[in-house]
């Protein structure tokens, strides 16, 4: 009974796309913004531009997006905390990476 | 798809570089690309200041041994890249604390923020392969970096 009464933590998957605003695009420095945030969520994230689709917590593979302004990443979070890393990732992402 | 061996700087492969402090690679690095005719010498200091302040802001050394510090300035017309190999190793205050054996030095245009991700992108694209990086740090001539960035383009290495 206590066994069953401590709850495991559910797997939730969550996803949700994001244009690139900032006019540089997606270089190191934002790239690196965008890995840091992920680092603080336990889940596991991807991220997807067109056909190609890397890991959100490494920042050599990020670089491989090439993202400019004006393409769109689809960010997909597996693990208990996902719809939390979705929300803050999308923040940072629609928010220009606090660039022009 | 750009390539590798369209964005470095043939006169400005380094493959034994001796000195192990960051700033010296760095402004080694720099002067070979101006040598090479991708920058004009008069922005020589301006180059190495922004790079420098760059690596400050965070550091280019991006974790398994290698950096791509990058610049991008008004006065250069065509992306170029110099490589650098230190057998014994430069500190980069690299993000998971470890030497740097190879350095990509990207020099770009500030008008084209496109050209410069892609250039990245192939840069990156390679770097993250364990092969091209094992090869590039074992290598010793120039000769056996350009052989490297052909089969790189060719894409006749494994991953």
């Amino acid at each position: 009974m206590i066994a069953l009464s401590l709850s495991t933590p559910v797997i939730t998957s969550h996803s949700l796309k994001v244009k690139i605003i900032n006019r540089l695009g997606l270089h190191a420095r934002p790239a690196m913004t965008f890995v840091d945030v992920a680092m603080t969520f336990a889940c596991e994230i991807t991220v997807t531009k067109g056909d190609t689709t890397v890991n959100g917590k490494s920042i050599m593979e990020m670089m491989m997006l090439a993202a400019g302004q004006g393409s769109e990443l689809e960010i997909l979070a597996t693990g208990c905390d996902a719809e939390k890393a979705c929300t803050a990732l999308h923040a940072v992402v629609a928010g220009g990476f606090d660039e022009e | 798809m750009a390539k590798l061996t369209d964005i470095v700087a043939s006169t400005a492969i380094l493959p034994a570089i001796s000195s192990s402090d960051r700033d010296a690679v760095i402004t080694e690095l720099i002067d070979a690309l101006i040598a090479s005719g991708a920058a004009p010498v008069s922005i020589r200091q301006e180059l190495i200041s922004k790079l420098l302040d760059r690596e400050r802001l965070g550091s280019t050394g991006f974790g398994k041994g290698v950096a791509v510090p990058h610049v991008k300035h008004k006065s250069v017309k065509k992306m170029a890249a110099a490589i650098g190999l230190s057998p014994r190793g430069v500190d980069f205050r690299a993000l998971d604390n470890q030497p740097v054996y190879s350095i990509f030095l990207l020099l770009s245009p500030d008008d084209r923020p496109e050209d410069h991700l892609h250039a990245m992108e192939v840069i990156f694209k390679n770097l993250s392969k364990d092969t091209f990086r094992r090869f590039l740090r074992q290598a010793s001539t120039v000769e056996d970096v350009t052989t490297l960035l052909e089969e790189a383009d060719g894409q006749h290495l494994a991953a």
